[in-house]
């Protein structure tokens, strides 16, 4: 009698007589438990060893000479120089993205969170923002040209002969800021909702407006979220190259529009890291693998670096508020 | 005193009301913005979808041929030349988006189920910052990865002379290959549906999962029936995001998928794993340096409302799948 | 019409317990009167014919780390009687249920020592998931599964059959299910209703119908009615000692009229120790520890 027939209840059957019960772990239990082991482990074999991989490579291949010289156009390999210029360009990309991204992003959370009047825009906005973070960087990329090539912008980049380039680092970052906007709203706006309303209502209660309640009580609370938000929304910045490659020239080192120093390097052109390694890698048309394996190395330890800040801010994010 | 909105303002409009408008003006020049990008990139793809009409989406001869034919036209100024028929592309997109989508799915579950829950402590202390990182690498390093690994491996140990000889005349099989394809985006995409995934396993609450222990129902089938049955909305959130990153994966893409604009047909056997191909998003990468040529800038716009379009498709099925799940209380 | 004269003020004196109004004369509270002033009649209707011997708990220790929460416990546990484990917060009464379905194996660095046997056998050496299915549990807040009541009902008797059984067969023990709960007449018409959109009461008869779906021996049942309002909680207190006859009940309650209510036998536990184990008529009336006396009248708690 199996266990699902039995309408008696066992006070009328002998205990110990539940026959046709299963056993607890039946065979497709096993053999999911361990199909979830196999493929943890080979997680762990194939993370392990792209990790070593690069490892290996890039110290073999890296040179301190390297982060400080500047590339040079050369058909010999080693006389082709460093990355300085593609490493500066990379840091100067995501620091002119992310101060577009983030107030922005926070700005765009904050009235999705706590305003949100009238909905139809609030409908719209989120069905945006969604839309943008499933965008693919080339698109937005191409988008850039167009935009930048106007005249109207034309003060943005470099013009020749009545014809606007429409290619430099203020380019590159304006579009690049939108690579990151998405990563930002999504998680400031998930970190102010979770903040329950009796945080909210006790501070309405004694007398403060919505924007003091935010700026004052909310943000700081959802902190921890901007600073994930900020850090992921900066990952995707750094490791963008679609917009690099379309938007930023290309050139090895950076080309000043004009004379003034920092201005004129913003309107030039110049390159990235992940440009660099695209132009390096062997279907590029520089093919000097060991520049690219040197470069990959740095752009991870960048990459790790920014993971560590993420984890060690969040950390002491959350010891503060639950002090 | 008035900056903590103590005192109301005296003039016009109070502080919150100001606040609104000019968060609401930020937004809606963030949503202009957007709107108008899709806008135009549709409305400089016009001419080329005019052009072809449905069959830009067809076969129809070499596309390759066809996109030097455009560009000539274009940049010699001549009577420009429209005619593109984007199947190969697109039967590339199709083909490794979803193979790379579909093993990444299964292996990403299994992993994030592991790593939830069975394993022992010290390998999930490891594991969790470890899927972080992957999830953050750069595409253009696994394009590396490919290029100097996968595809040298493919082209030197898996394709026999004889496979190459028997399609010269047409191709060339270098390891540069669907299979490379694949495997990569497979690699590329699968930190992220598991960091996905992983968290909102975790989100589910505990009273469900002991409650079902409770009941005699061992580990794994409680924490596949009830949390995986609970998570269901985040598995498709996660699969989603994944498939929108596989579908715009360019530079990657463009350095290990062949660059031909070939179309591998699985009627012809295993072999067909090993052609080259290139889906939509590497093309414009490939040919970004003719954007000076108006027919083909229009047609590269094509190429780029297609893409976007199928994103959008994307968010909207992830939002239908959805909805039937809020129906039991599961939250999505 | 007379002034009447206010009744005199009494004095407090000493460790004797003084009732705090008269107790309704039909109240079998106590002998002496000098016990405690439970209001009402109990709801057991006298001893059950039935008083079948299920487990046994000889000398349990659990301890967590080095912190023992149970210390040397041993009593008996048998259907037909409603066991109550009554006792002040951090007694310890809710690891010794725990412990009777092995389900503190579940946090980390619990250690225990001391036998506990179902039906003979040491619960030890049965594999966990046969236990539990014997030995079923409600928890405090109630929790259903994301799903429809049928589905939840159904969830255990699925997962326990070797073959996918079909819908029409399990409708049946279904809708038994939910009759011994007595959440059937409220369902019936939409079974596959969804279950988080109950109220709490009814969610919580649908999580003991779930644990009764299981045709378990003995129901354990961890503070069951402590987030439910007050006419759930008398629906399911009556619901209890209607099923006392077929499964052996053991309740966990804050709720010392409760357990006066619903309790055969009642065993007051305070800091891991079981101070007094008895019937419920001589705990609430006469106990014999000086300890119990001062719980049960309020003294501490």
């Amino acid at each position: 009698m199996s266990a699902l027939g039995a309408s008696l209840s066992p006070s009328q059957s002998p205990p110990g007589r539940r026959t046709g019960a299963s056993p607890s772990w039946r065979l497709s239990d096993r053999i999911g438990l361990g199909f979830a082991w196999l493929l943890g482990l080979l997680f762990c074999a194939i993370a392990a060893s792209i990790v070593l991989y690069f490892l290996i490579e890039g110290i073999q291949y890296l040179r301190p000479s390297l982060l400080v010289t500047n590339p040079t156009a050369s058909v010999n390999e080693s006389q082709t120089g460093g990355f300085l210029d593609p490493l500066l360009g990379t840091v100067i990309v995501a620091l002119m993205a992310m101060a577009v991204a983030i107030p922005t992003g926070i700005g765009i959370a904050v009235w999705l969170s706590e305003f949100g009047r009238p909905s139809a825009l609030a409908r719209v906005t989120e069905s945006c923002i969604e839309m943008l973070a499933g965008t693919p960087s080339v698109v937005l990329a191409l988008f850039g040209t167009i935009l930048f090539e106007a005249p109207a912008l034309g003060f943005l980049s470099q013009t020749s002969r009545g014809i606007v380039l429409g290619q430099s680092f203020f380019a590159a970052s304006a579009m690049l800021s939108l690579v990151g906007l998405p990563m930002v709203v999504a998680t400031v706006r998930e970190g102010l909702q979770v903040i329950p309303s009796h945080v909210r209502e006790a501070s309405y209660a004694v007398g403060k407006t919505k924007i003091a309640t935010t700026r004052r009580v909310l943000l700081p609370a959802a902190r921890p979220s901007l600073i994930t938000g900020s850090m992921l929304g900066l990952g995707r910045v750094i490791g963008d190259t679609a917009v690099v490659l379309l938007l930023l020239g290309g050139t090895l080192t950076f080309s000043n529009a004009n004379s003034t120093p920092v201005l004129g390097t913003l309107r030039g052109t110049g390159d990235t890291l992940t440009g660099y390694i695209y132009y390096n890698a062997p279907t590029g048309d520089g093919n000097q693998p060991s520049k690219a394996y040197a470069a990959a190395f740095v752009l991870m330890l960048i990459v790790l670096a920014l993971n560590l800040g993420v984890d060690f801010a969040l950390r002491r994010s959350r010891a503060r508020l639950w002090n | 005193m008035d900056e903590d909105g103590l005192l109301e303002e005296a003039y016009g409009l109070s502080q919150d009301q100001r606040a609104e408008l000019l968060l609401g003006a930020l937004v809606c020049v963030v949503v202009a913005l957007l709107v108008a990008m899709i806008a135009f990139v549709f409305h400089e793809a016009w001419p080329s979808f005019a052009h072809n009409g449905v069959g830009w989406f067809g076969p129809g001869g070499s596309v390759d041929g066809q996109i030097q034919a455009i560009f000539t036209s274009g940049e010699l100024n001549q009577v420009a030349v429209w005619t593109f028929h984007a199947w190969p592309l697109i039967w590339s997109t199709i083909l490794i988006t979803a193979a790379a989508v579909a093993i990444a799915f299964v292996g990403s579950l299994f992993v994030a189920v592991f790593m939830v829950e069975f394993a022992p402590d010290r390998l999930k202390r490891v594991l969790e910052p470890v899927v972080r990182l992957l999830a953050s690498v750069p595409s253009v390093i696994y394009g590396l990865l490919g290029v100097l690994v996968i595809v040298p491996f493919i082209g030197d140990h898996l394709i026999t002379e004889h496979e190459k000889a028997s399609v010269t005349p047409v191709i060339q099989l270098s390891g540069s290959s669907v299979l490379a394809a694949v495997l990569i985006l497979t690699v590329m995409i699968a930190p992220i549906m598991i960091a996905v995934f992983a968290d909102g396993l975790r989100a589910v609450p505990r009273g469900w999962l002991e409650g079902s222990l409770a009941l005699g129902i061992n580990r794994w089938r409680t924490f596949w029936k009830v949390g995986v049955r609970t998570a269901r909305p985040v598995l498709v959130a996660g699969t989603v995001l994944a498939t929108a990153r596989a579908l715009g994966e360019a530079v990657m893409l463009s350095m290990v998928s062949g660059g031909v604009g070939f179309s591998p047909n699985p009627a012809d056997g295993l072999i067909f794993l090993f052609e080259p191909s290139r889906p939509l998003a590497a093309t414009i990468i490939a040919n970004t340096e003719q954007l000076s040529s108006p027919p083909m800038k229009h047609t590269l716009y094509a190429i780029a409302a297609v893409l976007l379009f199928s994103a959008a498709m994307l968010s909207l099925i992830g939002w239908a799948a959805k909805q039937p799940m809020k129906r039991y209380g599961v939250i999505a | 019409m007379e002034l009447r004269k206010p009744p005199p003020v009494r004095r407090l004196s000493g460790s004797e317990s003084v009732p705090l109004r008269q107790p309704p004369a039909d109240s079998n509270a106590h002998a002496n009167g000098h016990g405690p002033a439970f209001v009402g009649r109990p709801r057991r209707a006298g001893a059950s014919p039935i008083a079948i011997d299920r487990m046994q708990v000889e000398q349990l220790s659990v301890a967590y780390g080095a912190k023992r929460a149970v210390d040397s416990v041993s009593l008996p546990i048998r259907q037909g009687e409603v066991l109550a484990l009554i006792g002040p917060s951090g007694c310890g009464k809710t690891t010794l249920l725990r412990s009777l379905n092995r389900l503190t194996e579940l946090t980390r660095g619990t250690s225990s020592t001391g036998r506990i046997t179902l039906d003979g056998t040491d619960i030890a050496s049965m594999e966990s998931t046969a236990l539990r299915r014997r030995v079923t549990m409600v928890f405090q807040q109630p929790n259903p599964f994301p799903m429809s009541v049928f589905d939840n009902v159904a969830y255990v008797l699925r997962e326990q059959a070797s073959r996918r059984p079909k819908r029409a067969v399990l409708r049946g023990a279904v809708q038994d299910a939910l009759g011994r709960a007595g959440l059937l007449e409220e369902v019936a018409d939409d079974l596959d209703h969804a279950a988080l959109r109950l109220s709490g009461g009814q969610q919580q008869r649908l999580c003991i119908a779930r644990a009764l779906a299981a045709n378990p021996e003995v129901l354990l049942l961890d503070e069951p009615c402590s987030a439910l309002d007050p006419r759930s909680t008398k629906l399911i207190e009556d619901l209890i000692v209607k099923l006392r006859d077929d499964v052996a009940i053991v309740i966990v309650t804050h709720n010392l009229q409760q357990a006066y209510r619903i309790a055969d036998y009642v065993a007051f536990m305070y800091l891991g120790e079981l101070v007094e184990y008895a019937s419920a008529q001589r705990i609430f009336g006469s106990p014999r520890e000086r300890r119990t006396k001062e719980y049960v009248s309020g003294a501490f708690g």
